[in-house]
């Protein structure tokens, strides 16, 4: 049986599953002070009459990094930005001990400057007096050549607890992102490796020998012990837990809308044929634009307990939460109580929602009833606003061939899954605003749990292959070999997918269930004067965002 | 990250398109510019968006050209991205979504010229005047500028409006002595009716930042202060570069980012160059940090040596003189337009096109109404080795009653006789026809 346990927030859940059959689930308030706690507690519920050692695996998802980035509570991080001539330096520097040093690789991952020894001692002072103890070192167009950040790195590790390396973080280019990332990595490392370590000490009290997985922001898992070198990849997971759970809860298998509906949010994910979309980039956290792969996500500031207020004759609903809803004893009127008082909701105190419905009616010129409405209607319609202007925006992409330009691939979502609090009263309005038919997955308040529990590890690789220079370059692995002038793409497939494997092994799949797809394969001939001087290869393979194999509702034995 | 203008961007690289396999206009070609604008992180600034290109139209073709027999067999559906790249440029800007726009797409089209008969220095189609015909169809008549920064006279626009006095073309080039086309000389000075409006300034080989800024300056921003056009386009060819294989220029990156910054045009559209490892990924991504007011200073090539590619003092006073001339020149077009159309009533011209791409010839007879209320009533007899012999009448935009009347006349009366078809196009009342 699988454990699924989501750290959210507000609640802690946790699933026990056999197979897709939910056999137990539970939820406990998180207390953030003693995280401890909240996992012994609700995994007491959990085993209250079963032995922990039915556990094949234990999924974890966390918020730990997120709230730290969120509230500011992470480690001083130096950062050493190997820059090379582009945008000015102002805008890479993410903190006060970031240090511009000479050195870069230009977009064919030639050394054009290499690094300064002594300029590196010296920032490494300046760092270390600083009282610093984590280290970020990026340099431009590192993806294409690790040597700088490699160079630097072998002269500085040893004077640090720990350096986290930007090459490793993703195979994407994206200079001020590859910072950004780099940074949040060394930023949240202590932190996380303290989360770790009270896990560790969680598990111990079972019987151990099942491997425990921490789930990504890409709705993807990896071991544990993985993620201690790269926890950056954590933050984020919390809405790819619910959106995986609605994956695992359903029979997706077509364009299709997500929405989890919240109390102050409603957070919305796409699916394209049953997978969900990432983000084409990387997610963005307190600002910060990152290369950290993630499902595509937007949140929007309406939820339930949403406050209603009315100006000038017109309703506006959030962005904030003044509290819970009337109806439980709230300040103010919100979602919630509209549709309490339009008999789609039997919770809360109804007296108390009419109450607060009705204080807005003097200002709307409506009925209470129909003030109800027009709250519920227009909550509705917001939520479907922002659903099209994702869709819109996703088809909208930019292509860069004449062949996906003139093919077009469009999302057309038919179907709607909703989970959340509201999700049964606003689904069949959303629904025919959506023209999609509406689901409400069964065991949606433990959706993300159960997302968690059900995820398969994923894994990115980038393989770039130069054959004028005669390099291959395994990017987030570091690695460069020698090829011939014979390689071409064929073999660079090949390699990807060779290492691919091995990396999603390392990750913490199982062989069986690795499903390599190619989402880059280009080759382009380098043509110098009028006479081909090689190959310039570039191949990104992944293990998508999915569900364990077999573990999806439709697919069970 | 923040900069002072919105910008949008346009990028088709058409990673799968390419005249030939070793041909510069190759797949590759956009291929490390774009490294260069996603690693810089260009698309991440709040003040630049990029935009997918839309798709020109058959009739967004044949506002401007003639093709020869017609548009769908002179281009590929590349051109039609390239030009729709354009026209989406030119959208978001007259919809005030953005500032300024760079449509940053190829393949490229500034010698393409009004009849078409084939490609012509990598170019079938004039994207830049397909894009301009769209604005003034789409959102009204506009007085335009088009600035051509490409190291290559851009004959195509030149021809496309060379009767037009309410489209100036300025072409800065390698002077045509010593490059293709060959031609692009000062004495290229607009047709009769627009006499002035088309203004060339040849450059000698191996002029430096400090000759093209010293012309911007003291030339082009200065007739550009008079002409007062409503929107200035740069048909930005980056081939001007010191590293571009097929010229003999020396200009830099640091350059083209102050030229856009001072020029700040409302629309960019890339044109040739041909550097495409060690200029390209530079010269745009200093354009468009230009174009949307963010710092460029850092913008430079690894091996920039300002010593290496100093303009020698010759250069200096030729590019002085030369100036100076060609201001004047500007000064007193009224006069010398009034020398050339007195008591004429229509002027005729004849010469030869080549079609270096696809290996054509042409032999052209244009004939213009002198017409002092619009660029006049044109009419092309046009015969090329292919064997295709065509007639074409064409009513300019902003026609007056009289050019009118006489373009719908003969059109009418006109026999096909010996031509393979005869077309008229009325760009006022956006008519296209074919006999």
């Amino acid at each position: 049986m699988i454990l699924g346990i989501d750290v959210g927030g507000t609640h802690t859940d946790a699933v026990l599953l056999d197979g897709l059959i939910v056999r137990k689930k539970a939820k406990v308030p998180t207390n953030h002070e003693q995280l401890l706690d909240s996992l012994l507690a609700v995994t007491e519920e959990i085993f209250s009459d079963l032995g922990p050692d039915v556990l094949e695996r234990v999924v974890l998802s966390t918020t730990m990094s997120t709230n730290a980035i969120v509230q500011g509570t992470v480690s001083p991080v130096g950062m050493i930005v190997a820059a090379g001539p582009g945008i000015s330096p102002d805008f890479l520097r993410i903190n006060d001990h970031t240090h511009i040093v000479s050195g870069y690789a230009n977009h064919r991952g030639i050394i054009v400057s290499p690094v300064r020894d002594e300029e590196i001692d010296r920032v490494v002072s300046l760092i270390k007096d600083a009282g610093i103890d984590h280290l970020g070192i990026v340099g431009k167009f590192s993806t294409r050549n690790p040597g700088i950040e490699t160079n630097i790195a072998d002269r500085t590790a040893d004077r640090f607890r720990h350096v986290s390396l930007g090459h490793r973080m993703s195979g994407n280019l994206n200079f001020p992102r590859r910072i950004a990332t780099t940074y949040l990595n060394a930023a949240v490392w202590d932190i996380y490796n303290s989360f770790v370590n009270n896990i560790n000490r969680f598990v111990s009290r079972f019987d151990g020998g099942y491997p425990i997985y921490i789930l990504k922001a890409d709705g993807g898992t990896f071991e544990i012990a993985q993620s201690v070198k790269c926890p950056v990849q954590t933050i984020l997971s919390g809405p790819a837990a619910s959106i995986m759970g609605i994956l695992s809860l359903t029979e997706c298998g077509e364009d299709a809308i997500a929405l989890d509906i919240g109390g102050t949010t409603t957070d919305i994910a796409i699916f394209a044929g049953g997978v969900p979309l990432l983000e084409p980039l990387g997610v963005t956290i307190e600002g910060h634009k990152t290369l950290i792969r993630g499902l595509r996500t937007r949140s929007i500031g309406i939820g339930g307990d949403s406050r209603v207020r009315c100006e000038d004759g017109t309703i506006i609903i959030g962005p904030e939460r003044a509290g819970p809803a009337a109806a439980f004893g709230g300040p103010a009127a919100t979602p919630t109580d509209a549709m309490i008082v339009l008999n789609l909701a039997e919770i809360g105190d109804r007296e108390k929602a009419v109450a607060a419905i009705d204080g807005i009616s003097h200002k709307t010129g409506l009925s209470m009833v129909e003030t109800a409405q027009a709250i519920y209607d227009s909550a509705c319609e917001k939520i479907t606003a922002a659903v099209q202007a994702m869709i819109r925006e996703i088809n909208n992409e930019p292509v860069y061939t004449v062949h996906e330009l003139l093919e077009g691939k469009t999302i057309e979502p038919t179907a709607l899954y909703v989970v959340g609090g509201p999700a049964e009263a606003m689904a069949p309005r959303l629904g025919e605003l959506l023209r999609c038919r509406s689901e409400i997955p069964e065991h949606a308040e433990v959706a993300n749990a159960i997302g968690a529990a059900l995820a398969r590890t994923t894994t990115e690789l980038t393989i770039l292959a130069d054959t004028e220079q005669g390099v291959l370059t395994i990017v987030e692995e570091g690695i460069q070999i020698r090829i011939d002038s014979g390689f071409d793409r064929e073999k660079a497939r090949e390699v990807c997918r060779e290492h691919l494997e091995k990396r999603a092994i390392s990750m913490g799949a199982r062989k069986d269930e690795i499903e390599i797809e190619i989402t880059e394969d280009q080759s382009f001939n380098m043509v110098r004067g009028y006479f081909t001087a090689g190959k310039n290869i570039r191949i990104k393979g992944q293990v998508k965002p999915g569900l364990i194999a077999g573990l999806r509702k439709g697919t069970e034995a | 990250m923040k900069g002072t203008r919105k910008t949008g961007l346009i990028f088709f690289p058409a990673f799968d398109w390419a005249i030939s396999p070793t041909h510069p206009e190759r797949e590759e070609r956009l291929l490390y510019t774009q490294d260069q604008v996603f690693e810089e992180g260009l698309l991440d600034f709040d003040n630049i968006t990029e935009f997918k290109p839309g798709l020109a139209t058959i009739e967004d073709i044949n506002r401007i050209h003639v093709c020869v027999p017609d548009a769908q067999s002179v281009i590929t559906e590349s051109h039609l991205i390239s030009a729709g790249g354009a026209i989406t440029a030119a959208d978001v800007v007259m919809q005030g979504k953005v500032d300024n726009a760079f449509a940053l797409v190829r393949p490229p089209g500034h010698h393409a010229m009004r009849i078409v008969h084939g490609a012509r220095g990598f170019c079938n189609i004039n994207i830049e005047a397909i894009m301009i015909e769209h604005i003034r169809k789409k959102y009204g008549h506009r007085r335009v500028a088009v600035v051509d920064t490409d190291c290559h006279h851009g004959d195509g626009t030149q021809d496309i409006y060379w009767h037009d006095p309410d489209t100036l073309y300025i072409s800065i080039h390698q002077d045509g002595r010593t490059l293709y086309p060959g031609s692009g000389f000062i004495e290229e000075f607009g047709g009769p009716n627009a006499l002035g409006y088309t203004i060339n300034i040849p450059l000698p080989p191996h002029t430096s930042q400090e000759g093209f800024l010293y012309t911007l300056d003291n030339l082009i921003l200065p007739i550009l202060d008079d002409y007062k056009p409503d929107l200035i386009i740069n048909s930005a060819g980056q081939d001007n570069h010191y590293t571009d294989p097929i010229t003999n220029m020396n200009f830099t990156a640091q350059g083209y980012a102050i030229l856009n910054e001072k020029l700040s045009p409302h629309i960019a559209v890339l044109e040739g160059g041909y550097s495409i490892e060690s200029a390209l990924p530079y010269v745009n991504a200093g354009i468009i940090l230009a174009m949307a007011g963010i710092d460029y200073s850092s913008v430079m090539e690894p091996d920039y040596d300002p010593e290496a590619i100093r303009q020698s003092p010759q250069i200096t006073r030729y590019i002085e003189q030369e100036v100076k001339e060609i201001y004047q020149l500007w000064k007193d077009r009224g006069t010398k337009k009034a020398e050339i159309t007195e008591g004429a009533g229509y002027l005729r011209r004849r010469r030869g096109i080549y079609y270096d791409t696809d290996n054509i010839e042409e032999d052209q007879i244009e004939t213009i109404r002198i017409c002092e209320d619009c660029g006049g009533l044109l009419t092309i007899d046009s015969r090329a080795s292919t064997g295709n012999r065509v007639f074409a009448v064409i009513i300019p935009g902003q026609s007056c009653p009289a050019c009118r009347k006489k373009g719908e006349q003969f059109f009418e009366s006109i026999d096909r006789g010996t031509y393979d078809h005869v077309y008229f196009q009325d760009r006022d009342r956006d008519i296209y026809q074919v006999k």
